[in-house]
């Protein structure tokens, strides 16, 4: 890469609904982001902002709304509609160009605030074909759950599993939405949903407020002494049409090879300390480690069995409890990175992973059964 | 939703009107005529349900209509066993992804015409390679669900 880039500061809000309307919460969020750092108003550079109108309390356009908040007011700020970890990509590259020594981020959703989950992500459908036959966010990874099970025979139960490490793992995250101690009982007989899901392990509907600061290698310099560093990142996304695809081939798989790839990664499983992947549903984290290359296909349920995922483990997987944790829709992505970040510098805290970590990965996914996903590569 | 603080609900209600185009036009008027239209790519040669007006992979046009069979295999499939907005009926149903023989993608539909009242019964019979059938309503609108499900064939 011709220059760096550098992620110097984050700050996020947590996840249960909260009294505070969303734009005194965006501005408190941005605030604390600069604060820990010591940096103006007046000394950013450019902002990116993501969230998407659905997700948004009704109001159209909604970034017009509250630009004020991420203190672009009177600067250069652009939207990314959708998940936030393509809004990374596209703060890294205004930095890369030169124009900016700096870009805040900021990741917005009041989930509280929302209808349900399912009933905003069926607008994701056609009005012509794919919503009239009621497909979701959840009924599509149902779909994918099944036919994953089926061809793997990864079990209910490894699949269950994710839900009790994750949930568990979120008692340590004060930010976390959902969390608890469970068995694999208890998240099989919780509530019927879209079998084989069950509630348990379908992702909340959160709040999330994630703001974060990059900088050019200068500029970082002079505002940490711990920055962390921008090392790789791919996307890619799958067609529209779910009939079209292989529920089972994602393109998850371009998009870290392409990470890898830019981050000089030969073998992901040795080389990356910690990974905090975007899984709305219990069993997609499973598919997702596959996709990641971190075990073969269809080996990631003995991967969960032997506990490698496991905060403690050889290779933690949501050590902040993820998206079942705390599903903040758009902001989901760049939470990821931000828990990778505080990981890198040991601030994660409570959920703070038991080995060094030098190099964390994060992804974010959106659409049905992950149409689209992208993959960062952070390290010291 | 009631909460303990002060909130403001809102709802909004926005009319569209959207065109359908002439391959959908095409395809939700065979709906009517109790058919299922595709088309196909003269490159890849792949048949494409619903048919679409270009082949995504090839990107080019595809201009060669077929009629599809309406009977195929079971794919993927999930017994939906809770209410959300925009359900396409009272749970408990069966969403599925199935393809129809000849083609050469999946087919978003449902699955019914037995009793799916019990969860274990039903997975029992519905497996992933079973075969099905359309049965088409008899009050048909030129809308997807002019064809009421797929049965066990």
């Amino acid at each position: 890469m011709s220059k760096k880039v550098a992620i110097v500061s984050v700050a996020q809000s947590a996840g249960p609904a909260s009294k505070d309307n969303f734009y005194d919460q965006a501005y408190r969020v941005t605030r604390e982001c600069l604060d820990k750092v010591g940096m103006t108003r007046d000394d950013l550079g450019t902002v990116v902002s993501a969230s998407s109108d659905i997700f948004h309390g009704g109001i159209s356009c909604a970034n017009a709304y509250y630009w004020e908040t991420t203190g672009a007011f009177l600067k250069n700020a652009s939207r990314q509609d959708g998940e936030s970890l393509f809004a990374f990509m596209y703060g890294a590259m205004r930095i890369m160009t030169g124009q900016y020594d700096n870009c805040l981020l900021l990741a917005l959703c009041k989930g509280s605030e929302n209808p349900e989950n399912d009933t905003c992500t069926l607008m994701f459908g056609d009005p012509f074909y794919h919503r009239n036959l009621g497909l979701t966010e959840t009924t599509s990874a149902a779909f994918q759950m099944q036919a994953y099970m089926e061809k793997y025979g990864v079990t209910k139960e490894q699949c269950a599993k994710v839900a009790v490490k994750n949930l568990g793992n979120a008692l340590r995250n004060p930010y976390a939405h959902r969390r608890g101690k469970y068995t694999v009982a208890d998240i099989l007989n919780s509530a019927p949903a879209a079998a084989p899901l069950t509630d348990l392990q379908i992702a909340p509907k959160s709040e999330g407020f994630v703001a974060m600061l990059l900088a050019s290698e200068k500029k970082a310099k002079k505002l940490t002494d711990k920055p962390v560093w921008f090392k790789g990142y791919g996307s890619s996304l799958d067609t529209y049409f779910l009939g079209d695809r292989d529920l089972l081939k994602t393109q998850l798989r371009t998009a870290a090879a392409q990470a890898y790839k830019m981050a000089g990664i030969k073998d992901p499983k040795k080389e990356i300390d910690v990974a905090e992947v975007t899984e709305p549903y219990a069993f997609q984290e499973l598919l997702w480690c596959e996709e990641l290359g971190f075990c073969k296909p269809g080996g990631a349920g003995k991967m969960i069995d032997k506990g490698t995922t496991e905060i403690s483990g050889a290779l933690p997987v949501n050590p902040s409890g993820g998206v079942l944790a705390n599903n903040p829709y758009v902001s989901r992505g760049l939470q990821r990175l931000a828990e990778g970040f505080l990981q890198i510098r040991g601030e994660a805290g409570e959920h703070q992973v038991d080995k060094k970590v030098k190099t964390a990965l994060a992804h974010g996914t959106h659409g049905f059964a992950g149409q689209c996903h992208a993959v960062a590569i952070i390290g010291v | 939703m009631s909460k303990e603080y002060k909130t403001l609900m809102t709802e909004i209600r926005l009319p569209y009107e959207l065109a359908y185009g002439p391959v959908w036009t095409r395809f939700f008027e065979g709906m009517a005529e109790k058919k299922i239209f595709g088309t196909k790519c003269t490159k890849c040669g792949r048949i494409l349900v619903p048919a679409r007006s270009f082949c995504p992979r090839c990107f080019i046009d595809t201009d060669e209509w077929v009629e599809v069979a309406q009977t195929g295999t079971l794919t993927a499939w999930s017994y939906v066993n809770y209410r959300y907005y925009g359900m396409p009926t009272e749970p408990p149903f069966i969403s599925a992804l199935l393809r129809l023989d000849g083609t050469d993608v999946d087919f978003l539909h449902l699955i019914g015409g037995f009793d799916v009242s019990d969860f274990e019964k039903t997975r029992k019979m519905v497996k992933n390679g079973m075969r099905l059938k359309a049965v088409w309503s008899d009050d048909r609108k030129a809308h997807i669900m002019d064809l009421k499900y797929f049965k066990p064939a």
